[in-house]
């Protein structure tokens, strides 16, 4: 895995949070309505629901005051006491019934939405990850795998948590907002010109608020992505950190970013809180007007100052209903203050997810893309010129021709290129001058998934997911036998080992497991390769972890693998490739020599002084 | 629960000020409908508009104080939050990094990762909410209460009768939420875990063009993680609705049994209407209440996943040394009938002795799976032998603090490790090393010349993994690591398998000529990697079968001779 080199500055402490602008953050609110979208006949049906059960929990106070002003008119004789007990009664049994179908009703409405929620959870993880594998190879050479895990994990989670709780809240107060406002109306005109003093304050205020507090959120899960980055790749150095007895400098490092992380986080949430209680406070202040003047016009009207049929009358029915509304009113307004924070952490959740998705994948494949079939393995590289950095050549005017069934063994210093001829070949990187042709097609005029088909590959490091033995080999071919799983352990010599494990073939390879070697991880990823019957073969140190006594014992297996492919070996015991046909013999990017084995030798060049250095102990 | 109980009270002082403060803020704000009821009742009948407005102006300064005190009292929350977090997430990684790699293979890194990470938050998140929420929807219910019971005792039976109703309902979803909660958790362990391997294994799954293959498996695991979450979050969506209904129902009840009351002349409309107020906020503060249970669900899920592995007990501490009996210091490192097994079936160490005085160089070879590393992680105490016993300087290496120990060694490790930093940091490795240490140890591990052809020298900033080196250079820079400080046990497990034969033969120069106070181990595929060692060991399926000097082994040792023959002889012309 001979990475790109992206040179410094991608440190982890490049924690920036720089305003997002307004285009952007429409942009990011746009592709989160679009995930909403795509659920409309949910979100409508969740919609009437949502309307039916708000109603019917609104009408709440107005039956109260009803029945408040039956006890009222009772009291005060007006209707005598057998027949207010009848209203109230029937009241009563109305809105019992009315909240308890209320209830039902918003119950359903929650499931509802924890099932839209979860659906686009769901596919915002689907398409995050398969964005992510469709990424050129270069994008995890550079990010930090516990950054990414973040976004998967935490961000979406945030946005999540947000969809499903913040959108409802929002859909349920923007309806309780206006019913109640109408509702207000209803009762008094000229109180509500409080609140048209009081919510354009609270929306001025908000607006102010949001400004500032916004960065502040980004900064959050920019730093908790910094944190999850440090924390995974010092797992990942468990056993190094241990026998350097550095834990003390690493958690050093770690309290520093946790420290970063929790004052942001402490900072976001500080000034985010700020919000209810301001909320709060205009709210109360409304709600002391309204009690001061809706007080003052009921003294007048019991005063008789002012008329029953005016405006300005108020009894102690409407007053109620009025303070009742009016906390219905402002309850949602400053729940809104809470929602505000987290609509920005869903915000800098959702552009951080939305990032990834926007990063260019690796080039589509041409339309009228050629799909490589029945290879017969001719090579031919023409003036390649490549270099991971602008500026920094790897490789300068490369030129190789290889028949069919040739095997070609790449040699040279480490550094000097080797591996970079493989992601070339591969097309994990694309070339910066010059062709590569395979059969006589451009590989670039080639689908990826046929050319990269052409090729088994095995490489030095090792890689093995989380599943059975038999799993991972298997996966080399889609469908094979389990006749041919077996045989294809045998072959690399790794089947009696697995036979003598508890569990055989069914051994589950943990995470990093332990109790299997590199050597070991290496045979298995060889039988995989055995599998696999592609026409071209790649083996980048493949067997350097491999003792040489095995490799041996492979060796008739590895030859049969190469039999009629074209193969490229890139080893450093030469007794792996003295029997190629071709051994190039590359530094700093150029080949400086080329040949077989034997007119290698006889020239007497570097590779002679390298064969040669492996017997001087 | 109780871990973040403990951190929390570690802040007691400030947490204190917090809820004084937001006690204060609520019972204000508790204040206000008992002023409306007053104004209605008994300012209005009396026509004053100067109490009127006095009243009013009351109503809006205590409106303003309970601003200030909600917004310091929440400044006070969150700092209280800020801090528990700190050291849960500080005695969490400080565990994790220090458990033994036994345990740390238990848990697995996924699952340590997704802790330290998705857990913590979950916490942090919690502590906030409990001390700004928790403390203000509990006053409003129970001082709703009391001043209930003032007004009216028997309206506020309504509400005694209804609490306990909410009470067992809450407690009962809540509880069942727990596990429901640490099950998504496991559940997104096992997702990460996908997605990490993918991370990793990019290029085999490129090679190989297994996206629908990976995608599936993705797949599977995010389908199973939502399911779990959809099941924990329907379980938790039903305490709004119960609360919600009764409460309202008790509204209702309230206005039933007023009337009764009013009709008795035992109390006034006023006070049906303040009741009701009280109810209606109560029932909003009991929407606060709902949502901390969701998040005490959640974080206590967390809590008890994160508690589990700060909880492990500290192993391979060191022991006493009276119990070990000390061997001559004659050797400096000597391997006395060690056994071990990993997973206490078949041994993979069998039986292995050996001794070697200060400055001997051990070469140990074999075949893969033949128990090398393992070894070499028994040496350096990854893992405590089942029988026999390692010692250095004559003394039971379970007899070292762990520091001491490893303060001894020079290591280059198979499972490369190289982190985000310059050279000169990946090879100081946190140690106390100078930089002509430094440029020493890279030049015997020849990569000094590469380093200084990187753009700033020792100050190039690897990326982590090393993916901006090549497999030589990378493999230079560990054993730069283990090379640097002059180590008293010098350890290289396989490290020159990526360099070419040319280099392989200068570093092997350089450490038999240079390291001569060093003990020294060397693992290797190679014979030419260790041929020079004093002592060669060949281990075959963890059981030492040869033991001896180059020149002894291709007499005595058949594999010996037959691994050496493959590599340097016979094809030769």
């Amino acid at each position: 895995m001979n990475g790109p080199g992206m040179g410094p500055g991608r440190g982890r402490m490049s924690a920036n949070a720089e305003k997002l602008s307004k285009e952007e953050r429409s942009h990011v609110l746009l592709k989160m309505g679009m995930y909403l979208w795509r659920e409309l006949p949910y979100l409508l049906i969740a919609l009437v629901m949502m309307i039916v059960s708000s109603t019917l929990a609104l009408f709440g106070p107005r039956l109260s005051s009803a029945a408040i002003g039956e006890i009222e008119k009772g009291a005060n004789g007006l209707i005598s006491w057998d027949d207010a007990i009848d209203n109230i009664v029937e009241k009563v049994i109305l809105m019992v019934v009315l909240y308890l179908v209320s209830a039902i009703m918003s119950y359903a409405l929650s499931i509802m939405m924890i099932f839209i929620s979860k659906k686009i959870t769901y596919r915002m993880r689907k398409q995050l990850f398969g964005k992510l594998i469709s990424l050129p190879v270069g994008y995890f050479d550079t990010h930090q795998t516990g950054d990414i895990i973040s976004r998967m994990s935490y961000d979406i989670d945030t946005v999540n948590a947000s969809l499903s709780h913040d959108l409802l809240q929002i859909i349920t107060s923007s309806y309780t907002v206006v019913f109640s406002f109408v509702m207000m109306c209803r009762v008094s005109i000229p109180l509500i010109f409080i609140f048209a003093i009081t919510v354009p304050i609270s929306i001025f205020f908000a607006k102010y608020r949001s400004k500032k507090v916004r960065p502040l959120f980004r900064l959050r899960s920019q730093r908790l992505g910094e944190l999850n980055g440090y924390a995974e790749e010092m797992l990942s150095g468990h056993k190094t950190i241990k026998a350097y007895s550095s834990e003390n400098a690493v958690v050093g490092e770690f309290d520093r970013l946790n420290d970063l992380t929790c004052e942001a986080y402490y900072n976001a949430e500080y000034q985010g809180s700020v919000m209810g209680p301001s909320m709060s406070l205009i709210n109360n202040i409304s709600i002391s007007l309204v009690t001061l003047f809706g007080g003052i016009l009921y003294m007048y009207s019991i005063g008789g100052a002012v008329g029953a049929a005016s405006l300005l009358h108020m009894s102690i029915e409407k007053l109620n209903e009025f303070t009742q509304y009016s906390r219905k009113f402002s309850g949602p307004i400053n729940e809104f203050g809470n929602i505000m924070n987290e609509l920005h952490s869903a915000m800098s959740a959702a552009e951080r997810v939305f990032k990834v998705l926007e990063t260019e994948p690796e080039l589509e494949d041409a339309k009228d893309a050629y799909v490589l079939t029945d290879v017969k393995g001719e090579v031919e590289i023409k003036n390649v010129t490549f270099g991971y950095v602008e500026g920094k050549t790897i490789i300068k005017d490369l030129n190789l021709k290889v028949k069919p069934g040739q095997t070609v063994a790449i040699v040279g210093p480490t550094g000097s290129g080797k591996t970079t001829i493989i992601n070339l070949l591969m097309r994990f990187y694309d070339v910066n001058e010059g062709e590569i042709y395979i059969d006589g097609h451009e590989i670039r005029s080639v689908t990826r998934e046929s050319l990269r088909g052409a090729f088994t590959m095995v490489l030095q490091d090792t890689w093995l997911f989380n599943s059975t033995i038999y799993e991972n080999i298997a996966y080399g071919r889609e469908g094979a036998t389990e006749d041919e799983v077996i045989a294809a352990a045998k072959a690399a010599k790794i089947h009696h080992y697995i036979e003598a494990l508890p569990d055989g073939y069914n051994t589950v390879l943990s995470d990093d497991g332990i109790n299997i070697s590199k050597g070991q991880k290496q045979l298995i990823t060889i039988a995989r390769a055995m599998l696999a019957d592609s026409h071209m073969l790649i083996l980048d140190e493949a067997t350097s972890n491999v003792d040489s006594r095995t490799e041996q014992q492979i060796q008739a297996a590895m030859n049969k693998l190469r039999q009629g492919k074209t193969s490229f070996v890139i080893a450093h015991r030469l007794s792996t490739i003295q029997n190629a046909d071709v051994i190039l013999v590359i530094k700093d990017g150029v080949v400086i020599e080329s040949g077989d084995h034997n007119s290698l030798l006889r020239s007497g060049g570097f590779y002679a002084s390298l064969y040669n250095s492996q017997f001087s102990a | 629960m109780k871990y973040i109980i403990k951190h929390m009270l570690m802040h007691k002082k400030v947490a204190l000020w917090g809820i004084t403060l937001k006690t204060i803020a609520t019972l204000a704000e508790l204040a206000l409908p008992l002023i409306l009821e007053h104004i209605i009742d008994n300012v209005a009948p009396t026509g004053s508009l100067t109490m009127m407005i006095l009243w009013g102006i009351a109503m809006i300064l205590i409106s303003v104080a309970a601003f200030l005190l909600h917004i310091n009292a929440n400044r006070l929350a969150s700092l209280v939050a800020r801090k528990s977090t700190l050291g849960i997430r500080h005695d969490l990684f400080n565990t994790t990094i220090r458990l033994s790699a036994a345990d740390a293979d238990r848990f697995t890194v996924p699952s340590l990762e997704s802790r330290i990470t998705s857990d913590t938050y979950n916490i942090h998140q919690f502590t906030g909410m409990i001390l700004r929420m928790g403390i203000r929807a509990p006053i409003l219910l129970f001082g709703g209460i009391f001043v209930t019971v003032f007004m009216d005792p028997v309206l506020t039976l309504v509400m005694v009768v209804l609490l306990p109703i909410i009470a067992c309902s809450v407690f009962f979803i809540s509880k069942k939420g727990v596990p429901l909660f640490t099950a998504t958790q496991k559940k997104l362990d096992k997702m990460i875990g996908v997605l990490r391997e993918n991370a990793v294994g990019i290029r085999v799954i490129k090679a190989l063009t297994k996206y629908d293959y990976e995608k599936r498996r993705f797949d599977d695991a995010n389908k199973e993680h939502v399911k779990s979450e959809k099941i924990a979050s329907m379980t938790m969506a039903s305490v709004n609705p119960i609360m919600n209904a009764v409460l309202n129902i008790g509204t209702t009840l309230v206005i039933f049994f007023g009337a009764y009351r009013v009709m008795g002349k035992q109390m006034e409309p006023g006070a049906i209407i303040s009741f009701i107020q009280f109810f209606t906020m109560i029932s909003t503060s009991m929407m606060a209440v709902t949502r901390i249970f969701v998040m005490y669900s959640k974080a206590s899920a967390s809590a008890n996943r994160v508690a589990e592995v700060i909880e492990t007990p500290e192993s391979l501490l060191a022991e006493k040394i009276e119990d070990y009996p000390c061997r001559s210091r004659e050797y400096h490192v000597e391997f006395k009938d060690v056994s071990f097994s990993y997973n206490g079936k078949i041994n993979n160490i069998d039986n292995v002795s050996f001794a070697l005085k200060r400055g001997e160089k051990l070469g140990i070879i074999g075949a893969t799976g033949s128990g090398k590393s393992t070894l070499i992680y028994l040496l350096m105490r990854f893992y405590d032998v089942d029988s026999g016993g390692i010692y250095i300087d004559g003394r039971d290496i379970r007899t070292y603090d762990k520091e001491t120990l490893h303060k001894m060694f020079g290591v280059a490790l198979q499972n490369d490790f190289i982190r985000n930093g310059s050279i000169e940091d990946n090879i100081r490795f946190d140690r106390e090393l100078s930089r002509e240490q430094i440029e020493k140890g890279s030049r015997l591990a020849q990569a000094r010349d590469f380093i200084e052809d990187k753009e700033g020298g020792f100050d190039f900033v690897l990326n982590s993994k090393g993916t901006n080196l090549s497999g030589g250079q990378r493999q230079r820079i560990l054993v730069s690591r283990a090379l640097s400080g002059d180590p008293d046990i010098l350890i290289l497990d396989d490290s020159s398998s990526a360099l070419d034969y040319k280099t392989d033969a200068a570093l092997r120069k350089a450490i038999f000529s240079e390291m001569n106070s060093s003990t020294v181990f060397i693992v290797a595929q190679r014979v030419s990697s260790v041929m020079q060692c004093d002592r060669i060991l060949v281990l075959d399926e963890g059981m030492p079968i040869a033991y001896g000097t180059h020149d002894e082994l291709i007499e005595t040792c058949e594999i010996y001779k037959e691994i050496s023959m493959s590599q340097m002889g016979g094809e030769v012309e």
